[in-house]
């Protein structure tokens, strides 16, 4: 096990490094999600509702992620070194780890900014709503890294990743906006666990197939 | 260590690989010639574990980390260092005493001086030689490579000559080359691809 979270560590900590210097994916990330929160700004009425509002913010932070995960296999897939990786003794999903780590990373920071943006723009957050997104996240970085592997070796990649997880992350909306609306959240964020813990285990066992023919 | 029985590959409708039969013993030295397109990268692939045949048989005695593989591409990271890049095999392939290793192969293949740069700016043949590196980084029981001397200038592809002669003493090796010339020596066993 020990072995196993170096090597997820190292695998991360190489993705960290990866961003800080090529600086590919965060900046998009941040100016995208900023750039989202600013066209809801104008498109919505001045009256329009906490609901509607609070429903966009998924919308963005859904599309954010994308954008990060669309990202995720890049230099892999440039520079193939997915090949180096997969012949390595370690696990593989231990590259499906450290991936999931790098993006969930990266997506926090987008959140970072984009919550209090929101705040700012529309109307206030509450704890139940940075649960929901903490939990979010997690089933949005699994299961999009997987997906994201999946669609790099294919051809039609661009398109393919997005018709893959949007219908997977139709129940994050569900119980991410039911989080930040309804008067009992609980069940909501209890509901997103339940999906983080299906689907993290799914993805983990799924990915040495993926990566594998 | 190797042993293919009537071993083909398709994708989709292409015949990647015609159906072939080959031995490989421990200790060998197995040239793979052909021309282009006649499936050297595909029988190494196939070999190495990072393709499945579509037909045929296929053993292979060696654990995945006890296989070196060098491919068309160096399988590294542009943006870190060729010691970072080293680094994390070494990490992955668990590798005892690393960075005196690292270190040593460096200096073997003419690295050293360039260690600390980002490997987006080496020359293609720097590549190759660092590629080399990664592939002999964990001391493997079987080599797997495919056109080693691409990209090497006169003086990479002498020293290139020199590791295959002392690698074939101790280790078994599958090289694949369009211009076997100056590999032919070292061979134990040729297989030519139509």
């Amino acid at each position: 096990m020990r072995r196993y979270l170096a090597d997820a560590g190292a695998l991360a900590r190489k993705d960290l490094l990866l961003e800080l210097r090529a600086r590919d994916t965060l900046p998009a990330m941040l100016l995208f999600v900023i750039a989202v929160l600013v066209v809801f700004h104008f498109a919505l009425p001045t009256n329009a509702s906490a609901h509607a509002s609070l429903g966009l913010l998924w919308v963005a932070i859904l599309f954010t992620a994308l954008l990060g995960l669309g990202r995720s296999f890049v230099a892999e897939r440039e520079q193939g070194v997915l090949d180096g990786l997969v012949l390595a003794p370690s696990d593989r999903s231990a590259i499906w780890v450290g991936k999931v780590v790098a993006t969930l990373a990266f997506l926090v920071v987008a959140e970072i900014v984009a919550l209090p943006a929101f705040a700012l723009f529309f109307t206030s957050i509450d704890g139940s709503t940075i649960a929901g997104v903490a939990l979010a996240d997690v089933g949005i970085c699994a299961v999009g890294t997987v997906l994201a592997a999946m669609a790099a070796a294919g051809r039609a990649r661009e398109l393919l990743l997005p018709l893959l997880f949007l219908p997977l992350a139709i129940p994050i909306v569900v119980g991410g906006v039911g989080s930040s609306l309804a008067a009992s959240s609980g069940k909501y964020l209890a509901f997103l666990a339940l999906y983080d813990a299906i689907f993290v285990l799914v993805a983990w066992a799924a990915f040495e197939y993926v990566v594998t023919e | 260590m190797i042993r293919a029985r009537r071993l083909a590959r398709r994708f989709g409708d292409k015949r990647a690989l015609e159906p072939v039969d080959f031995e490989l013993a421990r200790g060998g030295f197995l040239v793979v010639t052909g021309p282009n397109g006649s499936g050297k990268t595909t029988l190494l692939r196939l070999c190495a574990g990072l393709l499945i045949p579509t037909s045929g048989e296929l053993e292979v005695d060696a654990e995945r980390g006890q296989v070196g593989y060098l491919a068309h591409e160096p399988l590294v990271y542009r943006e870190l260092t060729a010691i970072e890049n080293l680094d994390l095999y070494g990490r992955l392939y668990r590798v005892p005493e690393r960075r005196e290793r690292i270190g040593m192969l460096l200096e073997r293949f003419g690295l050293w001086e360039a260690r600390a740069e980002r490997t987006g700016s080496y020359s293609r043949g720097m590549l190759q030689r660092l590629a080399l590196c990664r592939a002999l980084l964990h001391d493997p029981e079987l080599l797997i490579l495919d056109e080693p001397a691409n990209a090497l200038d006169e003086a990479g592809e002498e020293l290139l000559e020199r590791e295959l002669d002392e690698l074939r003493r101790e280790r078994t090796l599958l090289v694949a080359s369009h211009a076997p010339e100056r590999l032919e020596r070292f061979a134990t066993q040729r297989l030519a691809l139509a």
